[in-house]
């Protein structure tokens, strides 16, 4: 009895503290690729959004879901992070649904030039925040690269002890508590680099999507309509990467046939009130604070015209829930204006994942 | 699949599971398919080889056994009508006969070895698509060590072709050794066994071990190593030295971690594989050493060649015809001399198909009986000195300058060219850069003072457990301690892989060296 109580005592010390190291080598992303941390976000804000965002950068830098609810009463949630590709993005949404319906799911298809997995970087962005589920699992499945293991997914800490010689004092401090670094998983940047130049695109030898892509955009479109939700696809306005005619013909044809609401923003930026030499942060990749809210004040008119969405503002108790949303938002844009006073970059605010991971 | 993979753990727990969940007299059929599933992992056209070496084995051996039951029948019926000489005769031709056979099986199974191996030397493997299948050379060397047993009557043949095909295939062995002998191994491998934890803890910590040592130790040394080697021009001699040493502890970490990880996992199954290595680093001599160092692989060179060879009639004969002429000393010498070249020049070759191995193992044979010469003098000496000879110093003289001994000779495995070795042995004594060495140099061998930290205390616990092994086995002694004091151990050794060990996106998983043999 003694040596079984004994073997017992040992194991749960023994799972506990791998429990500790896992937590203790899995990056923070509390001081740089905040990105990081927007899947994870999800699980702790509230389950009750009339519009569901997915996709990669183009939505969670250039969409602010407070505009949404401050001009239209709109509760949206963006699950999106770094080249989040066309299959996370599937079973993002799929997961989603284990949590709540939302009426509408906006898709940006800019991720459909990638048929294959690009870099682990961007997988473990997306894959590492998701709770494990099955869903979890067959994003894994669908994302990895060769040189990857699905066990490296489910036990991080293979993957991150190498992370030993890079501890830092944020990996203790943030151990068990990390700040709230998005908005409904968006991610504010309120600097501004001006689009300086906009080049063609260099020729494609092929312009078609590729297979696996259309496959899992097909399955969106399927799970959309099973469970009653309205899909909307839509190209974000940044402009960079080169979104081809071609591309967006594709697209157009798509929703068409499977009678979706498609709208490509590029060409609507005058529409929008955006001007690329003040409202983006890095040159024309990703809208900045006044772009995202731009941008996301002509969607929301989009969506409620098309989409027959509630205003929710007058519901007390949900507007309570959003007034500690508006507060953070706004206590943020501050202390960001702040900083660009102050220091005349964002200090605090990180660079985004592209320039750190490329 | 390699030993240091989550698939092996994978595969290596579910057959454990299954092992013990099936009938005992099952189990061995499930290591069968289990040693043919691993096996595939490496290819699934590699397979005609190994069902070649072990049908050709298979029939020759019986057909070796029933010519000497059917020699003992006639031998019996013709007792009385057979003269002494007849018999006699008799004999001789029967056993010729199964020397026929014995030497045809052993062209076929050496000449796929040779071919396969040397087809890469003469650049014909591409054109011919051969491609040099998985742990052939110890299945090969397994399965016509055993041959040459039933040959000699050592023990009978298998008749039941799924347990010699277990004996050549089971998994553990199958990458790096070590080789085993029939009658030794059968014993365990065909046996029904039970559950046993004290097999599975031991089976256990012994896996760990080893991944400590291929993970921690020397798959972080792999980047050193390599570095040094990518440029003989820029890294020559205090770097020599460095790689000398640095490749010495990988290779063994590298190899005996192989091994532990190859006995662990049989004896989790109730299977006692032989060890393949007595602290070969604590040797004084070259000789001693290779009595330490892959020993399974010397111990079938010495039954199956060195001794043919020095005993048989052709150099009794030379031995005679020496005497003669050349005087006692040269005719008690020269059989052991030629038998010990032609053994090392085959381990040479064994190694690789490339002559930097040649000369490897031609140097060692030359250093081996070098030293046998120069026993008098060490005689001599002893005799005039007798108390240096007693002192730790002494042994611990020896032990270095064997080290070293070894550490250059090994070199020649390092770089393919002999030329650029024997350059860069003279770069040691000329080229003066040992205070660049420790000025940054080490820092730029793709290890970061944090790895070199890690390493010392690795490398620090490996040799603690060496010397704890002298008396007794470690795992003997740590089981003999109070079971937190067993377990915070265990689980110690664990998260320090865990952490520490080179493994992973970030690290280039490294095949075990010897897999290449």
């Amino acid at each position: 009895m003694k040596k079984i109580l004994i073997n017992i005592t040992c194991i749960v010390l023994a799972v506990l503290f791998l429990a500790f190291l896992q937590k203790l080598f899995m990056p923070k992303y509390m001081s740089s690729i905040y990105e990081g941390n927007l899947i994870e976000e999800y699980y702790d804000s509230d389950k009750d959004h009339d519009v569901i965002f997915i996709g990669d950068c183009e939505v969670f830098s250039n969409v602010s879901p407070i505009v949404l609810w401050e001009k239209y009463g709109i509760t949206s949630y963006i699950r999106g992070s770094a080249q989040q590709l066309v299959w996370q993005s599937y079973y993002l949404f799929e997961e989603t649904l284990k949590y709540e319906k939302p009426d509408v799911v906006v898709f940006n298809v800019l991720a459909m030039k990638y048929n294959e997995p690009q870099k682990e970087a961007y997988n473990r962005l997306t894959l590492d925040g998701m709770k494990l589920s099955k869903s979890k699992i067959d994003a894994i499945r669908a994302s990895m690269l060769e040189e990857e293991s699905l066990i490296t997914y489910l036990f991080p800490i293979l993957r991150y002890h190498s992370r030993w010689s890079e501890l830092t004092w944020e990996d203790f401090r943030y151990l068990f508590n990390k700040r709230k670094v998005s908005h409904n998983g968006y991610l504010m940047r309120s600097d501004t680099k001006p689009v300086t130049v906009v080049p063609e695109g260099r020729k494609l030898p092929d312009y078609s999507f590729g297979e696996n892509a259309w496959y899992y955009l097909d399955k969106m479109t399927k799970l959309a309509r099973e469970n009653g939700i309205e899909l909307m696809l839509i190209k974000s306005p940044s402009i960079y990467p080169y979104w081809y005619e071609e591309w967006d013909e594709q697209i157009a044809q798509y929703a068409k046939e499977n009678d979706l609401l498609y709208v490509n923003f590029l060409p609507l930026a005058d529409q929008m009130n955006i001007d690329y030499s003040k409202d983006t942060y890095d040159g024309g990749l990703h809208m900045n604070l006044a772009g995202a809210e731009k941008f996301t004040a002509y969607l929301g008119k989009i969506l409620k015209e098309n989409y027959n969405l509630e205003d929710r503002r007058g519901d007390t108790k949900l507007a309570a829930v959003w007034q500690d949303k508006v507060e953070f938002y706004e206590w943020m844009k501050q202390d960001q204006a702040m900083e660009m006073e102050k220091y005349g970059y964002l200090k605090s605010y990180g660079a985004a994942a592209q320039a750190i991971i490329n | 699949m390699h030993f240091a993979s989550f698939e092996f753990i994978l595969f290596l727990i579910i057959l454990v599971v299954l092992y013990y969940l099936i009938p005992r007299k099952w189990q061995w059929v499930l290591l069968l398919a289990a040693s043919y599933v691993f096996y595939s992992f490496a290819g699934v056209g590699n397979f005609a080889y190994i069902l070649i070496t072990t049908i050709t084995t298979w029939l020759v051996a019986i057909k070796m056994d029933k010519m000497r039951q059917h020699q003992s029948d006639y031998l019996a019926r013709m007792k009385k009508e057979m003269s002494r000489e007849d018999r006699k005769a008799y004999k001789a031709e029967i056993k010729a006969r199964q020397r026929k056979w014995l030497i045809a099986c052993l062209v076929v199974n050496f000449g796929i070895l040779a071919v396969l191996k040397y087809a890469g030397y003469f650049q014909i493997s591409s054109s011919l698509g051969l491609v040099l299948p998985l742990g052939i050379s110890f299945y090969t060397f397994q399965s016509m060590g055993y041959l040459i047993d039933v040959y000699r009557g050592t023990y009978e043949s298998e008749k039941n072709l799924a347990k010699l095909a277990l004996f050549i295939s089971f998994f553990p062995q199958l990458i790096q050794g070590p080789i085993s002998r029939f009658n030794q191994l059968k014993e365990t491998l065909f046996a029904e066994h039970t559950f046993d934890s004290k097999n599975i803890s031991y089976g256990l910590m012994r896996i760990l071990w080893g991944f400590f040592k291929k993970l921690v130790i020397a798959d972080r040394l792999f980047y050193a190593v390599s570095t040094i080697i990518s440029s003989p021009n820029e890294y020559q001699g205090a770097y020599i030295l460095a790689g000398m040493f640095f490749y010495a502890i990988e290779l063994y970490a590298d190899f005996t971690g192989g091994i532990d990880i190859a006995i662990g996992s049989a004896q989790l199954l109730g299977i006692r594989l032989n060890e393949n290595f007595q602290l070969p680093y604590f040797s004084k001599s070259i000789a001693e050493y290779w009595r330490r160092w892959h020993i399974t692989l010397g111990t079938w060179f010495k039954d199956y060649l060195f001794y043919p060879i020095s005993v048989s009639k052709t150099m009794l004969n030379l031995s005679k015809k020496a005497r003669k002429t050349l005087g006692d000393g040269v005719a008690k010498r020269l059989p052991i001399y030629i038998a010990s070249i032609i053994v090392w020049f085959t381990t040479g070759v064994w190694h690789g198909s490339s002559w930097n191995f040649i000369v490897w193992g031609l140097m060692n044979c030359f250093v081996i009986l070098v030293s046998q010469e120069c026993v008098p003098l060490y005689n001599k000496f002893h005799e005039r000195f007798p108390e240096a000879g007693r002192t730790g110093w002494y042994r611990l003289f020896q032990v270095v300058r064997t080290f070293w001994l070894m550490s250059f000779i090994r070199t020649l495995d390092l770089y393919p060219q002999v030329g650029t070795t024997f350059r860069l042995y003279a770069s040691v004594f000329t080229v003066w850069n040992l205070p660049e060495l420790f000025q940054g140099g080490l820092m730029q061998l793709g290890l970061t003072g944090a790895d070199y930290i890690v390493l010392a205390a690795a490398v620090g616990l490996m040799l603690f457990v060496s010397l704890k092994s002298r008396s007794e086995s470690f795992l003997e002694k740590v089981s003999s301690r109070p079971i937190v004091v067993r377990y915070a151990t265990y689980f110690a050794i664990f998260v320090f892989i865990l952490i520490f060990g080179a493994y992973g996106i970030g690290y280039d998983s490294n095949q075990f060296i010897y897999s290449r043999f």
